[in-house]
């Protein structure tokens, strides 16, 4: 293959690389209007993303097809899905109108795009590519003799842009502490300081009792065989969710005392 | 086609113009059975090497020295039952854990094995390593980035507190490591002139980037720790807080392959960190020792492998002898320091770098020009007003040491009073 016919056509591995992953760009971008999570509409962005990488690459463009997967994959759209994946997996979007008649406008809008983007592609002339020949630098290099030689200035100030709106956005969220901070040292102070009002210095006891259940709901059993309240979770406790001790380890008393039966073995197995 | 105009350009080393379809493929598959065969030795290395740290035998029943215990270990989970949890998402709960392995076994194509072999009784010759081109190293950080998405859709997929927790741990750490990995990688561009692995490791003929560029690979090594989610820096899996994180609901195969992708990376990063900066393939000796006979035909693949398991001892011995880090501490560690280190020394080396070689100062006026702005920056430094102290904390009160007839501690911000007892000779203890 000669060099300027190189350009004209495409080397068969290419457009079958094309055929079998246009179709399937298509019918992904489809599924990103009809999927009804959106956590699956973000997957269906990432794979036309990736798809559309593997081609830049086929071009003989792979820094672009990299950056594509780093920046756009790796970053842009893994902060997307950071956030979606908050919303939990059996969210879908509710599709109740928010603004009134919000589907017309939508409608007439796209229209108008389409037929701009119609007009557009219809006068645009195509151009055949050409290749890099020998002389040209390579991808990179030649890219950052653009970026960082003919246009470092507005290189630089796109960059002190970025700069300020993530300054921005930090001042925006940014709280202005009101007490001291918490640290480690203080915390394990106050909780000696909190020794003669009964608390505790140790973590609270770990609910359940790992004989015979090990259920977050039941009380843990302390050495006295009392059932300790404390050690179910308080969320439980206020919602009344909390379960007794297993009747089998917990007796009552006659004197309404709660104590523990102690059944089987007890160490003597060595005897 | 393509392959002619990339290896022209970009400075890649190693040349695959003449490389058959078949070539690759037979590459490709060794390469996936090398990284399968390795893991299951790492599994059985660590586990060994933790046991001896720990002063215990560790595997010793399946095989000689329990080298087949990881094998054992893996049949069972073949074999075991595969657990569907209800409420997940069906799709992407099965397809999260093949993207976590599939993205794991992208990175060793454009890792050089050695420089241009021949098979033995033909005359047929390659290099190798899979692939290569002007961006390979990038390419890595793409593939890592894409692995990503199987720990996150993992535990969001499984529809339950602890993997979603784990997930949303694990990404805010590999994103943040990212970055100042990426940023250690820079300072190797600059020193080798080229992202394509082959160029790089032939770039270290004279010296292994990992003595001039020290900080940088200092921030590498934290870094990969954290990228793997191995300990010190395992809070995505932490047991005791997560049972073990992103992979909580998972059973079965579906396990395993989040297993075999974890273990995979870490093969990954360690041989990025020989390709890149412990010198590749290349011997331990000086450049033109024996006249370079250590470094060419197969044997250079003996030292990419022996480096390469030499940062897996590494990794088994930072996890036999660091805790867990608290995750804020952890966090904080690694956008307050170690990614204004990694900038810092980017930029420095940028400085150096222009100073030798587009403004070609002589190696003398260099060396007094960083001497003057050292001196310059400590020098503020050492007039520097002292920081305001702390006020005194008040005078401590003095508690009664025997309230109650008890011997009572004192509380933060208590005193002690003075023993009777103090200064006086003890009765006998000059015996």
């Amino acid at each position: 293959m000669t060099p300027d016919m190189a350009g004209m056509t495409t080397s068969g591995g290419e457009a079958f690389l094309f055929w079998v992953l246009a179709p399937l760009m298509v019918l992904a971008a489809l599924g990103l209007l009809f999927v009804r999570r959106a956590v699956h509409a973000a997957l269906c962005i990432v794979f036309v993303m990736v798809s559309l990488a593997i081609m830049y690459i086929a071009s003989s463009a792979p820094f672009l097809g990299v950056v594509q997967v780093v920046v756009y994959t790796g970053a842009v759209m893994m902060l997307f899905l950071f956030v979606l994946m908050l919303v939990g997996v059996d969210a879908s979007d509710s599709l109740t109108e928010t603004i009134r008649g919000q589907r017309w406008i939508g409608l007439l809008l796209g229209l108008g795009l389409a037929v701009v983007l119609i007009g557009v592609v219809s006068q645009a002339a195509f151009r055949p590519g050409t290749p890099l020949t020998e002389d040209q630098v390579a991808n990179p290099v030649g890219l950052a003799r653009v970026l960082f030689g003919d246009y470092v200035l507005a290189m630089e100030t796109v960059g002190v842009l970025l700069v300020t709106a993530a300054m921005g956005a930090l001042m925006l969220t940014h709280r202005r502490r009101l007490e001291p901070k918490r640290t480690q040292r203080y915390v394990a102070e106050q909780r000696v300081k909190a020794l003669p009002e009964g608390g505790t210095l140790t973590p609270l006891p770990a609910p359940g009792v790992y004989a015979q259940t090990n259920a977050m709901d039941v009380p843990a059993l302390g050495p006295d065989g009392r059932p300790l309240e404390h050690s179910v979770s308080r969320v439980l406790r206020i919602r009344g969710q909390e379960k007794a001790a297993p009747a089998s380890l917990v007796e009552t008393g006659p004197a309404g005392e709660v104590s523990t039966v102690r059944t089987g073995t007890d160490g003597g197995e060595d005897a | 086609m393509n392959g002619v105009i990339l290896a022209a350009e970009g400075g890649v080393a190693a040349d695959f113009s003449a490389e058959p379809v078949l070539a690759s493929v037979v590459k490709a598959v060794l390469i996936v059975v090398f990284l399968l065969t390795s893991v299951l030795f790492a599994i059985w290395f660590e586990r060994k090497v933790v046991a001896k740290m720990q002063l215990r035998p560790g595997p010793n029943w399946h095989g000689p020295k329990g080298l087949l215990q990881s094998l054992a270990d893996a049949m069972k989970l073949l074999l075991k039952e595969d657990v569907n949890v209800t409420r997940a998402d069906r799709v992407v709960y099965l397809l999260a854990p093949m993207l976590s392995v599939s993205a794991s076994l992208l990175v060793f194509a454009v890792i050089p094995f050695g420089p241009t072999v021949t098979i033995p009784f033909t005359d047929f010759s390659t290099p190798a390593q899979l692939t290569d081109f002007p961006v390979a190293v990038l390419y890595i950080l793409a593939a890592a980035s894409v692995g990503v998405y199987g720990i996150v859709l993992g535990g969001w997929a499984s529809g339950s507190t602890y993997p979603l927790l784990g997930a949303v741990r694990s990404t805010a750490q590999v994103i943040s490591y990212e970055l100042a990995m990426g940023l250690s990688l820079v300072s190797v561009f600059i020193m080798a002139g080229s992202m394509s692995t082959s160029q790089i490791v032939n770039s270290q003929a004279q010296i292994w980037w990992f003595i001039p560029l020290a900080p940088a690979f200092v921030v590498y090594v934290i870094s990969m720790v954290g990228e793997t989610n191995r300990l010190p820096f395992d809070l995505p899996e932490a047991e005791g807080e997560l049972v073990s994180g992103y992979m909580t609901e998972y059973s079965s195969m579906k396990f395993a392959w989040f297993f075999l992708a974890e273990y995979i990376n870490m093969l990954n990063v360690s041989a990025v960190a020989v390709t890149l900066f412990l010198g590749g393939w290349r011997a331990p000796v000086p450049d033109g020792f024996l006249g370079d006979a250590l470094n060419t035909g197969w044997l250079p693949i003996v030292w990419f492998l022996v480096k390469v398991w030499a940062v897996m001892f590494f990794f088994v011995w930072v996890r036999g002898t660091l805790l867990r880090l608290r995750y804020d501490q952890f966090m904080i560690f690694g956008w307050k320091v170690l990614i204004p280190v990694a900038l810092g020394w980017v930029v420095v080396l940028g400085g150096v770098q222009w100073a030798l070689t587009v403004a070609e100062l002589p190696r003398s006026t260099f060396l007094f020009a960083a001497l003057g702005v050292v001196v310059l920056v400590l020098l503020p430094m050492m007039f520097w007003p002292e920081k305001r102290r702390r006020p005194e904390p008040a005078e401590p009160e003095t508690i009664d040491a025997f309230a109650g007839g008890y011997p009572v501690p004192p509380l933060p911000g208590q005193k002690l009073p003075a023993s009777e007892r103090f200064g006086k000779e003890v009765a006998g203890s000059d015996q």
